[in-house]
């Protein structure tokens, strides 16, 4: 297994949203990339985006642009 | 063969939509279904799919546009979804069993109210109707954008501003007109729009689904797999989830989302002209043959390429059975789904021969339907 890194991880109630997300993203050159949702945010099934903690505020500015609607932000180590 | 029944699907379609349906059946994992990378590849052409029909249709959100398998199963899902016990709905002669039976089963079994448009003999309507049928009770107006039988559009902004004006939904039935005809929801004030992929947008069959309104509540229609919220009891509440649940046909919205790149490049305008100049040809070809009765209005510019047409009292399916068999033509004799526009028509009995036209056909095929025609009607 690879080593654990502090991350930032986005997660996202829907798939739609997660896509929409990942186009925001690469549309303003920002870092990261959809992973499947950690268990520590929940055990069920979803895609979360992974990036730098540092990243958060570009990243956030970029969500409210888009409005994709309830995203949720943590600091984990995955 | 000279395929005249683009009205049932369009048989030829672009290569580019057969080309990216193969490419999704070579490359694609389950859409919404885990995060390697044929998922997301998967999950990326769905939701651009859902951008550029958001997009195409005037739908203000992308995670709004649901796939399902056609449009009679988004019909199901918009109709059993919105209407409860109690309510009212008005809609009209012109409707497709997809629209009319799910009604039906509401009136019968749901205690829903129905009133209908009626249609006059050349299948058209007093807009007037709609306004009078309204009740405080009126949860929604359905109705379709034009008629598969005779290819009579209707004034579908018209209807929408009514419906609007008393805060009554409306549900448009765009099966003959998407991909062919200019549909902008917000001007049009539609709350949901179900369309088909396989008619004048030249998709895959297989491929349709609905485009909702902000704030619109549809309730689940089937319920299962989402790849989300898996530990919960019920359906995910938000588009699209909530009303597709179970695995998508990625591969057709592959191909169906090719298709619209195709209309966009063509000029969806130019497309329609095409159409319909090949529909005026054909009708002004049949229609002072002797024997020969056309069905529908054709006083205006405003129609789908369709027209049905009966020879003397002959039977509609023995002809159709003649021009296939005799002329290499197919068309579609009958029914079509459309029982009360035939009452309207006064051709329940008999039903009627529909030649529907498309982009790929031509001036020589249209020649050619209409020296059958003439051949048929000879004394």
């Amino acid at each position: 297994m690879r080593k654990k890194e502090l991350s930032l991880i986005i997660a996202f109630d829907e798939t739609a949203q997660a896509m929409g997300a990942e186009r925001c993203f690469q549309e303003r050159g920002l870092p990261g990339r959809l992973i499947p949702i950690p268990r520590e945010i929940t055990a069920g099934c979803g895609l979360a985006w992974k990036a730098p903690p540092q990243e958060q505020q570009r990243l956030k500015e970029a969500l409210e642009e888009f409005s994709p609607g309830n995203c949720r932000f943590y600091v984990l180590e995955v | 063969m000279i395929y005249l029944d683009n009205a049932a699907t369009t048989l030829h379609k672009p290569q580019q939509v057969i080309d990216a349906v193969v490419r999704a059946m070579q490359t694609m994992g389950n859409s919404a279904r885990g995060a390697h990378g044929s998922c997301l590849n998967a999950s990326r052409t769905v939701y651009d799919a859902r951008v550029k029909l958001a997009h195409f249709f005037g739908c203000q959100r992308p995670d709004h546009v649901i796939f399902t398998a056609n449009s009679t199963e988004a019909l199901n899902i918009a109709i059993c979804g919105i209407l409860s016990p109690g309510d009212h709905v008005i809609t009209t002669d012109l409707e497709h069993n997809s629209v009319l039976r799910p009604l039906y089963e509401m009136e019968e079994n749901h205690r829903v109210a129905l009133s209908f448009v009626e249609a006059d003999r050349h299948g058209c309507v007093e807009y007037e109707q709609f306004e009078r049928l309204i009740r405080p009770e009126t949860k929604v107006i359905v109705c379709t954008h034009a008629s598969n039988l005779t290819g009579n559009l209707l004034d579908i902004e018209r209807i929408g501003t009514i419906a609007h004006a008393h805060g009554v939904l409306f549900l448009v039935d765009a099966s003959q007109t998407a991909g062919v005809v200019p549909i902008d929801m917000e001007k049009m004030h539609i709350d949901v729009l179900c369309f088909t992929g396989h008619k004048g947008l030249m998709g895959p069959q297989g491929t349709g689904g609905l485009c909702i309104r902000e704030g619109v509540q549809i309730r689940p229609w089937k319920r299962g797999g989402s790849g989300v919220h898996s530990y919960d009891r019920h359906q995910p509440e938000a588009y699209p989830t909530r009303l597709e649940a179970g695995t998508l046909n990625a591969h057709g919205i592959a191909g169906l989302s090719a298709a619209v790149d195709y209309i966009r490049q063509e000029g969806m305008e130019r497309m329609a002209q095409k159409e319909t100049a090949l529909m005026q040809r054909f009708y002004e070809g049949v229609r002072s043959i002797p024997g020969v009765t056309v069905y529908g209005d054709f006083s205006g510019p405003a129609r789908c390429a369709v027209v049905s047409l009966n020879i003397y009292d002959y039977d509609s399916s023995s002809v159709s059975d003649e021009l296939e068999q005799t002329y290499g033509i197919s068309t579609r004799p009958g029914a079509h789904c459309a029982p009360r526009m035939h009452e309207a028509l006064g051709t329940t009995r008999q039903g009627a021969v529909r030649f529907s036209f498309s982009w790929f056909n031509t001036e020589a095929e249209v020649n050619a339907a209409i020296e059958a025609v003439k051949e048929l009607a000879q004394p």
